[in-house]
């Protein structure tokens, strides 16, 4: 992105307040096409008026991300890659989460084929509100025969819908590939010296975006992105190569940093995104456990540093849980507080008896007082008030938790005390003692203050649930 | 193709080539063109149609361009206004590979350094320790190619006064030593590569076993004389009885330069300040998840408390992996970005309380509570890389100090953060030909 205020997005627009994009104002509407939450085309009378069209294609060239955004696959499934424009997450959150790719081979009988891509496929981890899921499938001619690798895509195809990385330096490999996929619109992995000149030609005739590998020769991948580029063919991808181990893994993180910094600073050459391919830990490591772990520190280390696209080979629950995790967390926007929805939730098997406990829907507040009380095996009611995403502390503060807000809450959750539990009282959290009273009036149940940190709540319970007076 | 082409013809050709730029773009009417030679054309009809044909004309060539063909010199060339002859530029086939040199630029915005903080002292400076470690001073992001990182990190393992909860995985390797402080301690430093000894005086907490502060110090000299490496001297986080405990705890270790833990905004900081400075010890400064408390607490750490920068570690709180990591992660580069950015009441080293990773449900429990969720497989596992991972990325976001529980996790994050410091050693796969691996 070339511009990075609202008002030097603001000079292109109309300027008419129309409306029609759903903001009151051009100058709200500038400041969301600065966030990315909308793009220069939804401004309708700049696609429909001939004379904003100059101004409509200066203020998206404008608005271009500095790394090329690039689309692999097809339909719903399909991912994108790239298209960021900070090198710290705080400044404009991260786009696009790094894809993950899971190896298969040619060289697989079909059960385990089946077996495998049906875990790539539907492997899936409750996180605030979604489940994380993995991304893609990457196909590794290993038999060398363009026949069986085609065979083998072709199967792959028939047995999911996730994108595909097609993975050979054989133009004659990748050709057969092609040949049963291209629609799909697979990534082509890979260009390299040796082979740049068919793979180039490939990559025209068949309209697929293609990866560039040069292990360690920021030069060589510079120069092929350069002429690919003036090939006519910018959906390219980097590998600057993945050592897993020893001083060439510091130089390959390193290598990602210069990519990554180059690109954001304006060398359009190689600004696009970057491939890691963790998997070669399993090239430096006999035991399964050990490949796995240093697979995942690999995977982690280069997904918060730059990778935007992956290919692993572990899929055991160990190695996947902490990478879907920590690639949410490194593309969550830091700026806006993850919230959970509001409502009167049931942790365990709650009954009339059962306590009912005051939150705010803050996700990492959620979650914690939720854990406190799951872990300990205690059934109960969370009644989780929207305080726009602010902690307890803050919201008794900003107002954003109050009486009327936790009224409100019961009501649309049609959660009636008096009807559905015995003692009509509900806990307040520590932090916010001070609307005890008003909560009282107002909801008309009576209120205990509970403990300052969710973590004491089971000791605390023991000594005040159920209450003393019913 | 048919001589003539109608424009509707035209709308459609153009529908099957997903052209967004088109979108929006109508042509009006379905005008056949036929034009023959003049013949008896009135002049008024001719130029009526020779503008509607230029009309047209200037429609298709916009369209042309959008498409992108190099409409301009075309025309250019027709009308011979060229200033290049040069052919219409199809496909470049390229024989070599154009030469291009890469480049970046150093960061020129980091300025300011770290500020260094040694713990642990050896006789020579009054002290029983084998060997000091010294945290901190970064000239840029950590492991970044801008300048030498001049300490690598360090971690230091949680040891506790008495018999704790904790995750089996965990738990499985200290039940041996759990009721002796002085063997846990030895233990984790023999064998599990321990840099340093966070002794924690939960015992102390009046909602514990409310041990008195004269007692939690003869656990401080049990532990100092059990090990030679430095130590942290951990309170039971009861903010009321902390400030006495850690006074003690001070007095015993005096000399010793061990990093007290913690003085905060929510207890009386200035006793712990004090009782580091009056006895030689660095004070660790922790607030949770905010930069300008954070920010609050150093400046009143130096100006009010009189701490020398030399003594101050900051422990801006870690959150599991998945417990709100995004938080801590972005406090902790912001954090670190604006101290080498020249903010002076932020540039000291950094701690992470990285065993909070076993908080989160992933690292111990045996199997998801969500029916939805598939299989977690088997916690011994998951556990460690939990930590590794949650420590790890605070690592990249410029942590210096990691407090770690599980013999794993320690080893593998000190492999991974040294690798990236370039101190480790290792014969590397060709990867030339990564594909056809066997794995």
């Amino acid at each position: 992105m070339k511009i990075n205020s609202p008002l030097d997005a603001y000079k292109y627009l109309p300027g008419t307040n129309c409306g029609r994009c759903g903001e009151d104002t051009c100058m709200a509407f500038a400041s969301h096409l600065i966030d990315r939450s909308k793009s220069a085309k939804d401004c309708l009378p700049m696609i429909e008026e001939d004379k904003y069209a100059k101004k409509l294609e200066e203020l998206e060239k404008l608005l271009a991300p500095e790394i090329r955004e690039v689309t692999i696959g097809t339909g719903e499934k399909s991912v994108n890659i790239g298209g960021d424009d900070v090198l710290f997450r705080h400044k404009l959150t991260f786009f696009n989460k790094t894809a993950y790719a899971y190896d298969v081979t040619d060289t697989m009988d079909d059960k385990e084929l089946e077996e495998r891509i049906n875990t790539i496929q539907t492997f899936k981890k409750f996180y605030v509100g979604e489940f994380l899921t993995l991304d893609m499938v990457a196909v590794r001619c290993v038999s060398g025969k363009p026949e069986t690798f085609a065979s083998t895509v072709k199967k792959v195809i028939g047995l999911t819908e996730l994108p595909l990385i097609l993975c050979s330096f054989d133009p004659a490999v990748l050709k057969a590939a092609l040949e049963v996929a291209a629609d799909k619109k697979p990534l082509m992995y890979a260009a390299n010296q040796e082979n740049w000149k068919e793979v180039a030609g490939l990559a025209k005739e068949y309209e697929v975006p293609v990866t560039l590998f040069a292990p360690n020769d920021l030069d060589l991948l510079k120069s092929m992105a350069k002429t690919f580029a003036e090939m006519g063919i910018e959906d390219l991808v980097l590998d600057p190569g993945t050592f897993p181990t020893g001083k060439e893994l510091k130089t390959t993180f390193e290598n990602f940093l210069k990519i990554r910094r180059a690109g954001i600073d304006g060398d359009g050459e190689i600004a696009y995104p970057i491939m890691a391919v963790p998997l070669t830990a399993w090239m430096a490591y006999d035991d399964d456990v050990s490949a796995s772990y240093w697979e995942t520190v690999v995977a982690s280390v280069l997904t918060v540093k730059y990778g935007d696209i992956m290919i692993m080979h572990s899929i055991e629950p160990y190695a996947l849980l902490p990478e879907m995790h920590l690639r949410d967390t490194i593309y969550t926007d830091p700026r806006k507080p993850v919230t959970v929805d509001p409502g009167v939730w049931e942790v365990g098997s709650p009954t009339a008896d059962s306590p009912i406990i005051v939150t705010t829907n803050f996700a990492l507040t959620y979650y914690t007082v939720e854990s406190d009380i799951s872990s300990n095996k205690i059934d109960c009611y969370i009644v989780v008030a929207d305080t726009e995403g602010i902690g307890v502390e803050a919201a008794v503060a900003g107002g954003q938790l109050t009486a009327d807000k936790i009224k409100k809450t019961l009501e649309n959750a049609k959660f009636d005390l008096k009807e559905k539990t015995n003692y009509n009282t509900v806990i307040l959290p520590g932090l916010s003692a001070r609307l005890q009273g008003d909560v009282e009036d107002k909801v008309g149940s009576k209120v205990l203050i509970g403990p300052a940190d969710s973590g004491r709540l089971p000791g605390w319970l023991e000594k005040n649930w159920p209450p003393q007076d019913k | 193709m048919s001589d003539k082409l109608k424009l509707s013809e035209l709308n459609s050709i153009l529908k099957d080539l997903d052209v967004e730029s088109l979108e929006g773009v109508t042509i009006e009417g379905d005008i056949e063109l036929d034009i023959q030679g003049g013949g008896g054309m009135n002049p008024a009809m001719a130029y009526a149609l020779g503008h509607e044909a230029a009309q047209i004309s200037l429609h298709v060539a916009n369209i042309a361009r959008m498409l992108g063909y190099p409409v301009d010199q075309l025309f250019a060339q027709c009308l011979g206004t060229g200033g290049e002859t040069a052919a219409l530029q199809t496909e470049p086939t390229i024989e070599e590979l154009l030469q291009a040199k890469f480049d970046v630029a150093r960061s020129s915005e980091w300025n300011t350094p770290i500020g260094e903080v040694t713990l642990g002292a050896t006789s020579a400076d009054g002290g029983s320790r084998d060997h000091t470690i010294t945290l901190g001073g970064e000239k840029a992001m950590p492991f970044y190619f801008d300048a030498e990182m001049p300490n690598r990190n360090y971690v230091t393992m949680d040891v506790f006064d008495m018999p704790i909860s904790m995750a089996k995985s965990v738990k499985s390797n200290y039940e041996d030593v759990m009721g002796d402080p002085a063997e846990w301690a030895k233990k984790v430093v023999n064998e599990y590569n321990a840099d340093m000894v966070t002794i924690h005086l939960i015992s102390t907490d009046p909602l514990i076993n409310d041990t008195s502060p004269k007692e939690a110090a003869k656990v401080v000299e049990d532990v100092l004389q059990a090990v030679d490496v430095p130590i942290v001297i951990g309170g039971s986080g009861n903010p009321q009885k902390d400030p006495e405990v850690l006074e003690k705890a001070a007095e015993v270790a005096q000399g010793e330069r061990a990093l007290l833990a913690s003085a905060s905004l929510n207890l009386d900081y200035e006793r712990v300040a004090k009782a580091a400075t009056d006895n030689g010890h660095a004070v660790l400064s922790w607030t949770q998840l905010e930069i300008n408390a954070q920010k609050e607490l150093n400046r009143k750490l130096m100006k009010q408390c009189n701490v020398p920068r030399d003594s101050i570690v900051m422990d801006p709180t870690t959150a599991a992996l998945g417990y709100g990591l995004d938080y801590a992660y972005s406090n902790m580069e912001r954090i670190r970005l604006s101290a080498l950015m020249g903010d002076d009441e932020l540039n000291f080293p950094m701690s992470s309380g990285t065993t909070n990773a076993w908080g989160a449900r992933e690292s111990w429990m045996k199997e998801s509570p969500l029916k939805e969720d598939s299989d977690w497989g088997p916690r011994e596992y998951r556990g460690p890389i939990w930590e590794i991972v949650t420590g790890l990325s605070l690592a990249l976001a410029g942590n210096d100090m990691f407090m770690m529980m599980h013999p794993t996790s320690v080893q593998v994050l000190k492999e991974i953060t040294q690798t990236l410091y370039g101190n480790i050693e290792a014969k590397t796969p060709d990867i030339t030909n990564w594909i056809t691996a066997e794995v």
